[in-house]
């Protein structure tokens, strides 16, 4: 049966089986923790002082304008049912607002995440296929077709976009000059080059692509029509809509509107007094939320934000405290112990 | 042409009911042996095969076929209830209202996990199937009856029925019934290793009606009825009946079966006729596969794994209240993002809070961990796989690993806390060694022999040097007797047979010894007391004279007479095979056959006065003549076979009787050298014994010149001093068996023509059987003997010797007619054939006349002290419980150091009251005997037996049965609810092993049959200390951190979603894209816990051995306490809010979108889970970096690609460039540096308090042993921390410690000294008192 002389059985003698890999065991001493701790805490500290200051210098100007108190501006346009209301806000800055300067319009409690909510597009119809025009994925309903005709672009997300306009006057003695709105690459670059795509035209025209389908429910203008002004920023690859169509991760949340970069504004808002002219369409009272617009300028780092500096300081404090305690125990202990021996 | 075939007519009586639903109803079914069949197998099919009804021989061990695979492993599969859990959950997805992810995606973890499943099973299942192949289709000798030959066929084709030829070294394809054997005797050996592991031969009978054929075999001439019992699975039974067509029936036994996979050894050529076949042959029946057990830690786990549903149910709940709330809150007001229902109405808040219930199932169900059970198994398989590789578990002299026979409880190994015993074989070696003996009342030292053995040991301490001749010279000189060349050289050859000789020669010795059972050189090599020598050849040549002058042999005094009686009865009581060494298998064969005994008639026409009177002398001169020329017949016959040289030689003293006289006469043959004397050695007699006393006892025989020669199963020779050979004629051999605990041989003794019963057994049976006759000179020496022996018999148990008394009893002819009609009866029966047998044995063992007795010892094996000892101070309570009698039990219960020489013994004996020691001693041994015993396990006693038991430090149970060792076990298992081990190596330990929490065996000499019961088997008894300390606790506290790793893991990805519930309006929603969701647990966070629940080690493997006080925390399941699940549920909530809320604030008041958010979110839990596995890591290999890397990697690599895949699919998140965008983002990587560590803080400070814990032990070990003052000074509160640490730095301890970790054990051991040193188990009392702590420090630096 065995040949003899061999141990059929015997268990290979290596490393591994025996186990006996080569290991290191992160039992740190002293000698190691503490300076480790004290560069952790340092660098921290570092970091931390950094980011707070880059924060510390961003501008940020909120402006509410839900228009729930009856001494505000918008008081009479947050009533139901009035058709394009325009309301006024003057605000003034003392001083030069840097640029670029980015205009945000800000919603709170508004559940953009909400599941359903959500999930109610249809991906293909966006990126152009004709095909869902006509039959839009049931993942849309209930606004998948709207008196038998099917919507373009379908879902819930869509139907709900986001349509107060805004303008923004600088008073110049007296006189109003408009600042502009930089509305283009407002959106993500991979949006609005691939994911989104516009129906190819039929017969040379864009609108004709739609036809046969319906405006969303909330809609005022059709999907081909949302900016008169710029041909190419229709259906959906309109900017504002894309922006709107990357859904908010918390309820309350801003979005991007534009930029103020053109012409004398490339230095930012210079100081003086203001009014921000805003058409006011989007009902936000009946689900108690609130309106806003945001002026502010960013970083290197995005928008003001002093928690992750502070965040920053605070454990790299903890840090370096914990060396030093070390550091205390260390010296009063070991070195005795030299003298000692 | 007429077919002429035989009929076998196979009814089965209903003994178990196990196979007989497959049988025909009917209780008889005359069958027709396949004697038409040729080769092909189409007249199988015709119709007109008798025996087709049953079994073929074709094996199928295979769970599934190719068709059955899927749903009959599916089926199996959704026993698990968390399998069926999984598919629910997964199902649940595909209803759109409550559906959570895509139906196709949520399925993929199980789709995974039941994947992984099947195909472990598949290629098990293959395994299986190649091997059935490849048995099934090896050859055999199979009768064909066109024509009329034996031709090959494959063991597939066999049928019941069939004629089977075996050759020599053939391994059985079915059990077969022993038609014809070319063995004279119509005996065939067979070997048994693969059923029962035992090496010794077993001689199997041709069936009585069948022995008498001179011819061979004819298989067209058989045309008998065979009638047997159903196929069972007991390997020691068969019983049927062959029935003639002249009507005469025959009784079929035991031994008549050739059983499966035995191979047919000794035999040139036997046949048989199959009888079971297949899956009913009994090696078939009895294999029953691995076994499962849950262990403890599951059984643990599973609780847990209950309270993560109840936890994911309140959540599901909470959530769904919240839900519910929050859509009252907005009233018949919908807010423009709310969604109607496809129908375009709302649905009330009640109805969307239920169907948010089951979202949130599907949602949250990580939190139930799907991988945690493929993750153990895979672990536990590694774990198996490193205890079978373990170099230190292999015992290189029997070539035999650890095996884990049972795959699933390795980790209970590290929680045991009573050990159960068996004390033959398993703390013995189990090699006897003859050590005294004595007879007719006067005993003989054998100091000689003491010495010798005292000699073993010293030459193996000095190893090596010791092997020159040099060395041994003295010896020699100082040994007077003529066998003193012979022992030297002996000594010199064997000293390396032992473990601690040199590697190479142990493993030739051991490859050499292999192929006899039971023969070590220990039990070889008995020097003879000097005195009995002289006795034996004094008795041997009077006997020799007066034979020759024709004198009646009572002339003998009687103490010559016993002795010679003595030395026969050792030779002959017994059932030792003889082989000749150099062909191990060849059986040596010297006489004639002469029929047995075995009718009346026979008897009666053997037993004629006639025969009596001038037949019986004429008889027992010619036995002798034709043992002279036979034996010589036999040398010339052995001439073409190898041993023949040897066996000439052994038969020197026969060619030149003159030299034998003069060497048995003169103390110092006069031409005695080494080259002599090593020739007998070269060609010695091998003898295989079913168990190593008889084995020693027939070696001690033969030291004494008293050799047993060869032994068949009518007759036994034995070769005397002077008296040359002599052949016993062997009536019968009434075997032995554990409740006679004796055994008999009836014989006709050649010289004096008496029928002579040989008893050997226990001293306590013998002793009662033993009846002085009633004369009185006779009389009164007979129990002046009695009284004498059993002095003596009393001093060799105190000596922790197995004690045997050897009696024989002399039977009249009419004593003998009227027993043997008995016990005829007996044989022949059919019903209740043994309980006959055994009756019959009690009425022929009684009046015996005491010969002497036996003191054989069994020693120690290698390190049991050492092991029992480490074993102790690791906390485990060790019971032993043996059969043996009390005063040898408690004899190597000192020497294995089980029992302390300072300890108080309590004995409860049966007769004895139990006196209650009013004043409990810290150290108790309680000795218990198996009566005893009885009455302890009794309902009513068996509280206060396991408070008794529970106060002792060790506990000894003497005198118990199997029944009474599993009862303990099963008691202490019950009442205690305690982890129990129980250890054996015998038949008799198996129901213990059975019953035990976990069963060892010890793959030792005595067979197999405890291994086979066992879940772990051990080469020997000191491999327990590594297996249980290293590899049990490494096992133990690996899965106990991975489960608990496991249920933090899930428990933090998950409550990350719970956290977002209150952002997102309880709606079900998840940041946390639906494919990492899924994937998280199979692929990104999976290996390297794998690698740690395989690799880690707490505690180095020296360290656990050298402090043993280390596994007391898996006893009291420290690494996984109840309360620990709740704390890692707790950290899982506190890291989940850290890893959540920090991108929550960071990212609070942009305008980030749902999943740019979300991606972080479950990068810094994987980070932070990571991170956190890399704290609970204690050891750190090449495999852990890689594994944490390549989680990271694969990560991101997944993450890469699957956001650049599609801009368009996976709706709903639509993760178009997400990762893409991220790995620009600088917020990104901050939040990844500062998140883990924030989360982790909390966690790292209370491991420090746990890794305290047990460097504290470590340390208190060390510096207790080594420093013993600077404790006493702490302990005595007279030591500040600056000294302390002082101390601690100046003797530089093993460990590189923390300086927190410093100052953390000095606060421990200031504050809490108490507690520390019971938890530690060190045994310390902490007090103030100066003398209580020296008496403290004294005890541990023992």
């Amino acid at each position: 049966m065995k040949s003899e002389g061999e141990f059929v059985n015997q268990p290979d003698n290596t490393a591994f089986t025996q186990q006996r890999l080569p290991a290191w065991q992160p039992m740190l001493s002293a000698g190691i923790v503490i300076p480790l701790f004290t560069l952790i805490g340092l660098a921290f500290i570092g970091i931390g002082v950094a980011l707070f200051i880059t924060s510390q210098n961003i501008k940020v100007q909120e402006l509410d304008y839900t228009g729930t108190a009856t001494s505000s501006p918008c008081f009479q346009c947050s009533g139901l049912s009035i058709q394009n209301c325009t309301c006024e806000r003057n605000f003034s800055l003392s001083e030069l607002f840097e640029g670029p300067v980015f205009f945000y319009y800000g919603l709170s409690n508004y559940y953009q995440n909400y599941r359903q909510y959500g999930v109610s597009k249809d991906d293909y119809q966006l990126s152009g296929d004709t095909t869902y025009f006509l039959k839009p994925q049931s993942y849309c309903s209930p606004y998948q077709y709207s008196n038998n005709k099917p919507i373009v672009p379908c879902g819930s997300i869509a139907n709900s976009m986001f349509n107060d306009t805004f303008r923004l006057y600088l008073l110049v003695n007296g006189s109003r000059k408009q600042v502009p709105f930089d509305g283009k690459g407002i959106a993500w670059w991979t949006d609005y080059n691939i994911k989104y795509r516009n129906p190819s035209p039929v017969n040379g025209s864009f609108a004709a692509a739609f036809d046969g389908t319906t405006k969303p429910v909330n809609w005022q203008k059709s999907a081909y029509e949302l900016d008169p002004t710029d041909q190419a920023n229709n259906g959906f690859l309109n900017q504002d809509f894309l922006v709107w169509m990357r859904r908010a991760a918390l309820p309350n949340f801003r979005k991007l509107y534009g930029r103020i970069t053109g012409g004398d504004y490339s230095q930012g808002l210079p100081a003086g007094n203001y009014t921000l002219q805003i058409s006011y369409n989007y009902p936000v009272l009946s689900f108690g939320g609130t309106k806003k617009v945001v002026f502010s300028n960013v970083s290197w780092m995005g928008g003001k934000n002093q928690f992750l500096g502070i965040a920053y300081l605070v454990i790299g404090s903890l840090c370096v405290v914990m060396a030093i305690v070390m550091l205390i125990v260390y010296a009063k202990y070991k070195f005795p112990d030299n003298d000692d021996a | 042409k007429k077919k002429r075939d035989a009929t076998i007519e196979l009814s089965k009586w209903s003994e178990e009911g196990k196979r007989q639903t497959r049988r025909h109803g009917g209780q008889r079914k005359t069958k027709m042996s396949n004697f038409a069949r040729a080769l092909s197998t189409t007249r199988r099919i015709g119709g007109d095969n008798p025996n087709r009804h049953y079994a073929n021989n074709k094996i199928k061990t295979t769970k599934y076929t190719l068709l059955s695979f899927i749903p009959k492993n599916l089926f199996e599969q959704f026993h698990r209830f968390a399998n069926v859990y999984f598919v629910f959950i997964a199902l649940l997805n595909f209803v759109p209202v409550v559906n959570a992810f895509q139906p196709e995606l949520a399925l993929a973890p199980v789709v995974f996990i039941l994947s992984v499943t099947a195909i472990k099973d598949l290629w098990e299942d293959y395994r299986r199937h190649r091997s059935d192949k490849e048995i099934n289709h090896l050859d055999c000798l199979v009768y064909s009856r066109s024509e009329r030959c034996y031709v090959e066929q494959y063991w597939k084709e066999v049928r019941v029925g069939d004629f089977i030829r075996l050759r020599c070294n053939e391994i059985l394809p079915a059990d077969v019934l022993l038609l014809s054997s070319s063995d004279p005797d119509r005996l065939c050996h067979i070997e048994t290793a693969t059923l029962d592991g035992e090496t010794n031969l077993k001689q199997r009978q041709v069936v009585r009606s069948f022995i008498d054929l001179d011819a061979e075999f004819d298989p067209l001439k058989y045309n008998s009825v065979i009638e047997c019992e159903k196929p069972n699975n007991d390997l020691n039974r068969f019983r049927g009946y062959i029935i003639h067509r002249n009507g005469r029936r025959d009784g079929l036994y035991k031994d008549n079966l050739l059983l499966r996979g035995c191979t047919i050894r000794n035999t040139e050529e036997a046949v048989g006729i199959v009888i079971y076949a297949g899956h009913e042959t009994k090696a078939m029946l009895n294999n029953n596969g691995p076994r499962y057990k849950r262990s403890k830690l599951e059984r643990q786990m599973n609780v847990d794994v209950f309270w993560c549903v109840i936890i994911l149910l309140v959540m599901c709940l909470f959530s769904a209240i919240g839900h519910g709330l929050w859509m009252y809150q907005y009233g018949d007001k919908r807010p423009v993002f709310d969604v109607l229902s496809p129908e375009g109405t709302d649905l009330s808040p009640v109805v969307s809070a239920i169907y948010l219930f089951l979202t949130m199932i599907i949602v949250f169900q990580v939190l139930i961990p799907i991988s945690l059970f493929v993750s153990i198994e895979i672990v536990k398989i590694c774990q198996v796989f490193f205890i079978h590789q373990d170099m230190e578990l292999y015992d290189e002299e029997t070539d035999s690993h650890l095996q884990c026979r049972a795959l699933n409880i390795t980790e209970d190994l590290g929680q045991m806390q009573y050990i159960f015993s068996d004390k033959t074989g398993t703390l013995t070696e189990n090699k006897m060694v003859f050590r005294r003996c004595t007879v007719a009342g006067v005993e003989y030292s054998h100091d000689a022999n003491a010495r010798r053995l005292a000699m073993y040991q010293e030459v193996d301490s000095e190893e090596e040097e010791c092997l020159s001749h040099g060395g041994t010279l003295p010896r020699r000189e100082s040994l007077c007797s003529q066998h003193s060349g012979k022992v030297v050289l002996r000594s010199q050859s064997t000293k390396s047979h032992r473990r601690t000789g040199s590697r190479a020669e142990a493993k030739r010795a051991s490859i050499l010894s292999k192929h006899t059972a039971f023969s070590s050189p220990m039990e070889k090599d008995i020097t003879p007391d000097p005195q009995l020598l002289d006795k034996v050849n004094d008795c041997g040549s009077q006997m020799e004279f007066m034979r020759f002058h024709s004198q009646l042999l009572n002339q003998i005094p009687p103490d010559l007479c016993d002795v010679f009686d003595f030395f026969i009865a050792l030779t002959i009581c017994n059932t030792v095979v003889v082989s000749s060494p150099n062909q191990p298998r060849q059986k040596v064969r010297r006489f004639e056959l002469k029929s047995p005994v075995k009718t009346i008639e026979d008897f009666i026409k053997r037993f004629t006065p006639s025969r009596l009177t001038s037949g019986s002398n004429s008889s027992s001169s010619s036995s002798l003549t034709t043992n002279r020329s036979s034996s010589q017949r036999a040398c010339s016959s052995m001439l073409s076979s190898p041993s023949a040289e040897s066996t000439l030689t052994k038969l020197n003293e026969e060619h030149f009787p003159g030299q034998g006289l003069q060497q048995a006469f003169s103390p110092v043959p006069p031409n005695y050298d080494q080259a002599k004397a090593s020739a007998p050695d070269k060609c010695e007699l091998r003898y295989e014994a079913e168990s190593p006393d008889e084995a020693a006892l027939v070696y001690a025989a033969r030291a004494y010149k008293c050799s047993l020669v060869g032994r068949l199963p009518d007759q036994v020779t034995v070769e005397l001093p002077h008296l040359g050979k002599l052949t016993f004629e062997l009536l019968h051999t009434l075997g032995f068996d554990s409740t006679r605990k004796r055994m008999s041989v009836v014989v006709r003794h050649p010289l004096t023509e008496q029928i002579t019963v040989y008893t050997k057994g226990a001293d306590s049976v013998i002793m009662d059987l033993v009846r002085p006759p009633s004369d009185d000179s006779k009389g009164k020496r007979q129990r002046k003997i009695l009284f004498k022996t059993q002095n003596y018999l009393n001093l060799y148990a105190a000596d922790g010797l197995r004690t045997l008394c050897i009696a024989k009893k002399v039977l009249s002819k009419e004593e003998y007619a009227g027993w043997l009609r008995c016990h005829l009866e007996a044989e022949t029966a059919i019903q209740g054939r043994e309980e006959l047998l055994f009756e019959s044995a009690l009425r022929l063992e009684t009046d015996l006349h005491l010969l002497g007795a036996t003191g054989i010892e069994d020693r120690l094996q290698d390190g049991v002290p050492e092991t029992i000892a480490a074993l102790r101070r690791a906390g485990l309570q060790i019971w032993v419980l043996t059969g043996d009698k009390q005063e040898t039990a408690i004899n190597i219960a000192y020497a294995c150091k089980l029992l302390d020489p300072e300890e108080e013994i309590i004995t409860l004996n049966a007769e004895s009251q139990v006196q209650p020691n009013p004043f409990l001693v810290h150290r108790l041994g309680l000795v218990i005997d198996g009566r005893t015993l009885a009455y302890a396990l009794d309902k009513s006693l068996e509280d206060k037996f396991l408070a008794v038991a529970r106060s002792c430090r060790s506990v000894l149970c003497c005198r118990s049965t199997p029944l009474q060792k599993s009862m303990v076990v099963k008691l202490v298992r019950n009442k205690l609810k305690v982890m129990t081990l129980a250890i054996g190596d015998g038949a008799n330990d198996v129901s213990m092993i059975q019953v035990a929490d976990v069963g060892v065996g010890i793959s030792g000499q005595e067979g197999m049959q405890a291994v086979m019961a066992s879940d772990f088997a051990l080469p020997r008894f000191q491999y327990l200390q590594k297996l249980l300390l290293v590899h049990g606790h490494w096992c133990y506290s690996r899965l106990a951190n991975m489960i608990l790793y496991f249920f933090y893991k899930n428990a933090m990805f998950v409550a990350l979603i719970f956290w977002y519930q209150f952002y997102c309006g309880f709606s079900g929603s998840a940041m946390i894209d639906q494919w990492y969701l899924i994937f998280f647990n199979l692929m990104f966070s999976a290996f390297p816990q794998l690698i740690t629940g395989t690799l880690d080690k707490d505690v180095s493997a020296e360290t656990l051995q050298e402090l043993p006080q280390l596994y007391m925390s898996g006893q009291n399941s420290e690494e996984y306490k109840p309360y620990m699940f709740w704390m890692n549920m707790i950290d899982a909530f506190y890291q989940s809010l850290i890893c959540f809320f920090i991108p929550y604030f960071a990212y609070a008041d942009s305008n980030v979108d749902l999943f740019t958010w979300g991606t972080p979110i479950t990068t810094l839990a994987l980070f932070t889970i990571l991170l956190h596995l890399g704290i609970e890591t204690k050891t750190w290999t090449w495999m852990n970096w890689t594994s944490i890397a390549f989680s990271i990697v694969l990560f991101f690599m997944v993450a890469l690609c699957y956001n650049a895949s599609c801009p368009t699919c996976y709706s709903p998140s639509n993760p178009y460039w997400t990762m893409e965008r991220l790995l620009g983002d600088p917020l990104f990587y901050l939040m990844c540096i500062i998140t883990p560590i924030a989360a982790l803080l909390p966690r790292y400070a209370l491991l420090h308090l746990t890794v305290l814990r047990t460097l504290t032990i470590v340390f208190m070990y060390e510096s207790v042993c080594k420093y013993s003052f600077c404790l006493l000074a702490l302990m005595l509160n007279e030591c500040s921390f600056g000294s302390f640490a002082i101390q601690f730095q100046n003797y530089g301890l093993l460990i590189k410690f923390h300086v927190i970790g410093v100052f953390g054990l000095w606060l421990f051991i200031k504050i809490i000294p108490g507690p520390i040193c019971r938890d530690f188990g060190l045994g310390l009392s902490y007090s103030k008192t100066q003398t209580n702590t020296r008496q403290v420090l004294q005890d541990l630096t023992q």
